[in-house]
């Protein structure tokens, strides 16, 4: 199979993939293309000239919401969330890999965390506050809310990473004579950083696209995804596509910044060998 | 696997379990012992009533609804596993740089980091009446009038399923075949098998781990979903999560309550069914 020329199987196979990829970029390009559309321009082709028109309009004072403070909010809580994230799997990962009492209760907890629907999550949160009549605000129902879809990925990918992962890295650091803090500072850290990254970018972008997680949980003011989705039914003009271009901007801006940090960490790594032991 | 009383390790998993204690246990606990209330239309009342399901089950709609559900969910996961593995074989056994392997499978996976609500908006533009479709094919003269069922219909719900959760499909599956010893496509072929006996009679069997895996994300999704209905079918659909966030929006908390304890049942009764093909532990 893997020798030899190509046979008439994998041309057909490379063109159905090639047809996927255009089904799953192509209408974001669509719209990318028409944010740019002219100011007397409607919400779909024939584009009426190209301006940044929707784009001033965008962060100009709306009618109805408030993008720059939604954008504002999914941001913060989004960082907020990937650092808890990371803090968190990681920890909880180091703690399963000796079997304790509860763990499979807590693995099954996460699994559960997963499949139920995200709606069922926000109805119970927010009901919760109802019943306890505290109000429900993006900085901690919602915040709340979100953790409960990062962290079982976190965990997960925690999970698969030590079960890869060589004791003797960290019994030779003990045998040196590191403390436990130091072995996981300078030996298991520098060791799992790449995957540490994935859970990152996992906390970052699952927070800041949630949507049915925030929707009862996020109280009086919005995060982003709400936000649009508010202007979806308001807002039947081209500055829709412009806020879409953005928000996918920001997405792929993260993307690329963990990709980056990814090769970076690699590239180290290739140069020095594993850079275990080498963080001063 | 020896059990330790470590408390480093309690400490180190005392976060977790206390999101998952705050954020999901007593929440779901919450919804249960709600949908036992009884309410009016401005207030909840903390008694202990069974009409909350019994309204839900003996009416017509509720059954109408999950029928609808489930058929999108069986429609999208066939869908989504036919695309998906096709797209894994391909990744998996024809691609032969694993650099190249990488760079496609990031291909695949990047619009997974990017809005949902955003991917479902771009589909106007091109599903409209006055689309890029519906252009296209009036262009090549193949239609004499735009397609209306393009838009806010079953077949966009659908369509925008497939787009947004393929990707739960792929990863699992080809994350099985990498799996698979390439010496055991040697052997079946040496033993005189088509490719296509390979596929059925080897690979196929030892991708049921990843299979049941995609399947419980896409199916638990489609279940739960009620955005991408709400918008794509333009209101014309229904699904069961969109009859409990229309309760929800009408303040009848506990008849939104029992919905989603029926809801979380059925979900938990497929899910269970799927798990016995996969030990989710032994996949990490």
């Amino acid at each position: 199979m893997r020798h030899g020329k190509r046979g008439p199987a994998f041309w057909l196979l490379a063109a159905f993939f090639a047809l996927f990829v255009l089904f799953l970029y192509g209408p974001t390009l669509t719209i990318l293309v028409l944010s740019f559309q002219g100011p007397q321009g409607q919400l779909t082709f024939p584009m009426t000239g190209v301006s940044l028109h929707w784009f001033y309009n965008l962060f100009e004072t709306q009618l109805v919401g408030d993008i720059a403070g939604a954008l504002k909010r999914s941001l913060v809580l989004g960082v907020v969330v990937m650092v808890v994230t990371m803090v968190f799997s990681f920890s909880a990962g180091l703690a399963f890999r000796s079997r304790f009492r509860g763990s499979s209760i807590l693995f099954y907890l996460a699994i559960a965390s997963l499949i139920v629907p995200s709606i069922l999550i926000s109805l119970g949160i927010g009901l919760l506050f109802r019943v306890l009549d505290l109000d429900p605000a993006w900085y901690s129902s919602a915040f709340g809310a979100h953790l409960t879809w990062t962290l079982p990925f976190g965990l997960l990918i925690m999970l698969a990473v030590f079960n890869r992962f060589d004791r003797r890295y960290e019994e030779a650091a003990r045998d040196l004579g590191a403390t436990p803090w130091q072995t996981i500072r300078h030996v298991v850290i520098p060791i799992v950083l790449p995957s540490l990254i994935g859970v990152g970018l996992f906390g970052f972008t699952l927070s800041y696209d949630e949507f049915a997680r925030s929707l009862y949980t996020s109280g009086t003011f919005n995060t982003l995804p709400l936000e649009i989705y508010g202007m979806t039914t308001n807002i039947t003009t081209p500055v829709l596509y412009a806020l879409g271009s953005v928000t996918t901007g920001v997405s792929f801006l993260v993307i690329a910044v963990a990709l980056v940090s990814f090769t970076i960490v690699r590239r180290r790594r290739e140069r020095h060998g594993s850079d275990a032991g080498k963080a001063a | 696997m020896t059990r330790t009383r470590n408390w480093t390790t309690y400490f180190q998993v005392t976060p977790l379990a206390l999101v998952f204690l705050v954020f999901l246990v007593i929440p779901i606990v919450t919804i249960v012992v709600v949908s036992f209330f009884d309410y009016t239309t401005t207030s909840i009342i903390p008694t202990f009533i069974l009409q909350n399901y019994e309204e839900l089950l003996l009416s017509p709609v509720t059954w109408q609804t999950y029928l609808q559900t489930v058929q999108f969910a069986l429609i999208t996961w066939a869908l989504t596993f036919l695309i998906g593995f096709t797209l894994a074989y391909f990744l998996a056994f024809h691609v032969r740089s694993s650099t190249w392997q990488q760079v496609l499978f990031l291909v695949c996976t990047i619009p997974f980091w990017t809005s949902n609500v955003i991917r479902m908006i771009s589909w106007i533009p091109f599903l409209g009446r006055n689309g890029l479709a519906n252009q296209t094919l009036l262009q090549m003269g193949l239609i004499h009038q735009p397609l209306e069922f393009l838009l806010y219909s079953n077949f966009s719900v659908v369509l925008v399923y497939v787009h947004l959760y393929t990707l739960f499909m792929v990863v699992p599956i080809f994350n099985s075949m990498m799996r698979i010893d390439r010496a055991l496509l040697e052997a079946a072929i040496d033993g005189g098998a088509t490719g296509w006996q390979t596929l059925t009679n080897v690979i196929l069997p030892l991708c049921k781990p990843g299979i049941a895996i995609g399947s419980i994300f896409v199916v638990t999704i489609v279940m739960g979903d009620f955005v991408t209905v709400r918008m794509m079918s333009g209101g014309l659909s229904a699904s069961v999560a969109l009859m409990m966030a229309n309760a929800m929006s009408l303040l009848q908390y506990p008849a939104a309550a029992a919905n989603a304890v029926v809801l979380l049942i059925v979900v938990l009764m497929i899910v269970a069914a799927m798990m016995r093909v996969v030990d989710i532990r032994k996949e990490l």
